[in-house]
């Protein structure tokens, strides 16, 4: 993607908690209007990470900027443009989603006349106007996840940092939250996003940054995990009529291909590093084989997740 | 928690912002809760019923002593009934309670409190708001009961008050509102230790039982043993009544009753212990001018400030220290 201004970094950001080091050394950069993920298992640093980043806590030693300002001098600034939805976002039970919106606006020191406005456009951004005078004790899990959303366009933050957005979602939920984060993400917000639900991030992350232990493991779009964990980029799906084995010999050969699985007497698994379809395509025909379907993966954030785990893990033993 | 390190940094941008958003949605909630509805009728209650038996006693006498009316209003019991100012002895300790002992820790359960930190204000609004909210909301409440007790009584008595007596009064609103103070400030410090509200609740309500019913008990046994009467000389007697109501007054419903009682009496002169002849020339029945009142209560009532913001400052400091993670 093109380098734009950095609006959060990090430099050797660390947090040591009673001799427990919750996030080590950490170096990170999310530029302008790009959706950043930061996956890793829970206790890995994540959250801590973010409450530095808002100023919520106080770093043990390194640098941070947000928005170009210090969080530890400057939070009421840092808080005035970055919306936060933390990891179960809670709201006062008793008051409407309009009152608890409306005390958010009161907190940014939003006039009156113009608060009336965003609550109202905000709760209708996310579907909400017409529960807005219910109490949110009624509200399911999924619509306070989504007043959290409106909750932080109150502000009209920069940056919008959320922690495990979609965690006890249902599938529905979660998928109408995703679209969520990417009309966000086409309105020009810069997304923080903090989970260890994998697909998800990987539907809706331009970048990702895996943490083990407080540290920043790996980083990139999620082909270039694939590249330096598990060595390939794409998997192409090649189903032909019949006789699969036959096809596995040629298929190898070609360019960028790295390894051909034969899965059954119809379908290969072929591993490359880029999308090879047409190659593929040409060369099954080549070879007499008649092609029923042609199709490209890309390696899940689980495989590449689970791999480099692993690894980690046995690299300790 | 490591809080003081070489990197200190000065914060820029004011403590106080947001703290009247923070003090009006305490405020709100407060008033429009259901607890407070019950507390609010109760003491709304047994204003009216302690006043309406006061009156009628005072109504049989008053041909014989007609002076301070109103303030017989709040003191006179009559069987089966106590005084209104007993009762206030401790549904103030209940209400002031009531409103803070789920302040903080309610936040944490509710998961509120992360979102409410990352908006543009300071911790120091947040728990700032919710304890001014408390007092306003307290003197709201004795405001308004001060008020019915003065109107029932221009009914049932037929007389206007005078302005010293509606000075006795204004003054011991204050004293009323900063006793919940305390209690206050203890519930929310308890709000802020205890992750439960019910563990707070308990916390608060066992303290202030400790103080009314066996603080007493202590006083009256570690004075004896401060001060012991070995031979009985008058010295050692008055030695050991010192330290015994020196040792009360660290109770704040101690504090709290003699300022009732040199408001609401004139004629006391003295709410320590007097000597036969420190009373030579004086004119004994004689009511004091409210400025000598004041003069008499102003130890109890800084101290009753003092303990409220001491109290507030240890929440204060324990709130400041703790993660915002649950």
């Amino acid at each position: 993607m093109a380098k734009k201004d950095a609006v959060i970094e990090t430099r050797d950001l660390t947090k040591v908690y009673n001799g427990l080091v919750a996030v080590d050394r950490l170096n990170l950069r999310v530029y302008e209007g790009e959706v950043y993920g930061l996956l890793g298992p829970n206790g890995s640093g994540k959250t801590t990470t973010i409450l530095m980043l808002l100023g919520l806590t106080e770093p043990t030693s390194g640098s941070v900027r947000v928005v170009g300002w210090d969080p530890r001098r400057y939070p009421l600034r840092v808080k005035a443009q970055v919306g936060y939805i933390p990891d179960r976002v809670g709201f006062y039970d008793d008051l409407t989603a309009w009152e608890n919106l409306m005390y958010t606006a009161k907190l940014n020191g939003i006039p009156r006349r113009e608060a009336y406005r965003r609550v109202d456009e905000a709760l209708a951004w996310v579907g909400l106007s017409e529960v807005a005078h219910r109490p949110v004790r009624t509200f399911s899990r999924g619509m306070r996840q989504r007043l959290g959303v409106a909750d932080v366009l109150i502000k009209q933050p920069r940056v919008i940092i959320m922690d495990e957005p979609t965690q006890g979602l249902d599938p529905e939920s979660a998928r109408e939250f995703l679209d969520l984060i990417r009309t966000l993400k086409k309105e020009g917000k810069t997304i923080l996003l903090a989970s260890h639900l994998l697909h998800q991030v990987q539907a809706v992350c331009d970048r990702v940054g895996l943490f083990h232990k407080g540290k920043k493991a790996l980083e990139g779009t999620v082909e270039e995990l694939g590249r330096q964990v598990l060595g390939t980029s794409h998997y192409v799906i090649v189903e032909v009529a019949e006789d699969a084995q036959r096809l596995a010999e040629p298929l190898r050969g070609l360019k960028h291909v790295q390894d051909v699985e034969v899965l059954d007497d119809r379908t290969l698994w072929v591993k490359s590093l880029q999308d090879v379809r047409p190659e593929v395509a040409a060369a099954v025909v080549q070879n007499g084989g008649r092609l029923l379907r042609l199709d490209v993966e890309l390696p899940s954030l689980d495989d590449i997740y689970t791999h480099y785990f692993q690894t980690a893990g046995e690299a300790q033993e | 928690m490591t809080v003081a390190r070489a990197t200190r940094v000065q914060r820029e941008g004011s403590p106080w912002t947001g703290l009247w958003a923070v003090v009006a949605k305490e405020m709100a909630d407060h008033l429009s809760s259901t607890r407070m509805h019950i507390l609010e009728f109760l003491i709304a209650l047994t204003a009216i019923g302690t006043v309406y038996s006061a009156a009628s006693a005072i109504r049989s006498v008053a041909s014989l002593e007609p002076k301070y009316l109103f303030l017989k209003l709040f003191a006179v019991a009559q069987e089966p009934f106590p005084s209104f100012v007993d009762f206030l002895g401790f549904l103030v300790p209940l209400i002031a309670i009531a409103l803070a002992f789920d302040a903080v820790n309610s936040e944490f359960n509710q998961h509120t409190l992360a979102r409410v930190l990352s908006q543009p204000i300071y911790r120091d609004a947040l728990l700032m708001g919710k304890f001014l909210a408390g007092l306003f909301t307290q003197f709201l409440i004795y405001a308004a009961i001060w008020l019915l007790i003065f109107g029932l009584g221009v009914i049932q008595l037929g007389v206007p008050p005078t302005s010293e007596e509606v000075g006795r009064a204004l003054w011991l609103l204050v004293a009323t509102v900063f006793y919940g103070g305390v209690w206050m400030a203890v519930a929310l410090l308890f709000s802020v230790r205890f992750r439960q509200p019910a563990t707070a609740a308990l916390a608060s309500i066992a303290l202030w039982l400790f103080f009314t019913v066996f603080w007493g008990m202590v006083a009256t046994s570690l004075a004896s043993i401060i001060a012991p009467i070995r031979v009985g000389l008058p010295e050692e007697l008055l030695a050991q009544a010192r330290w015994q109501l020196a040792l009360r007054r660290v109770a704040p419903g101690q504090l709290y009753a003699e300022i009732l009682v040199a408001m609401l009496r004139p004629e006391v002169r003295s709410l320590s212990i007097v000597l036969p002849f420190q009373l030579e020339g004086a004119l004994l029945g004689q009511p004091l001018p409210l400025s000598q009142s004041v003069l008499l209560i102003w130890p109890h009532l800084t101290g009753l400030i003092a303990a409220t913001l001491v109290l507030f400052a240890l929440a204060y400091i324990m709130f400041q220290r703790q993660e915002v993670r649950a």
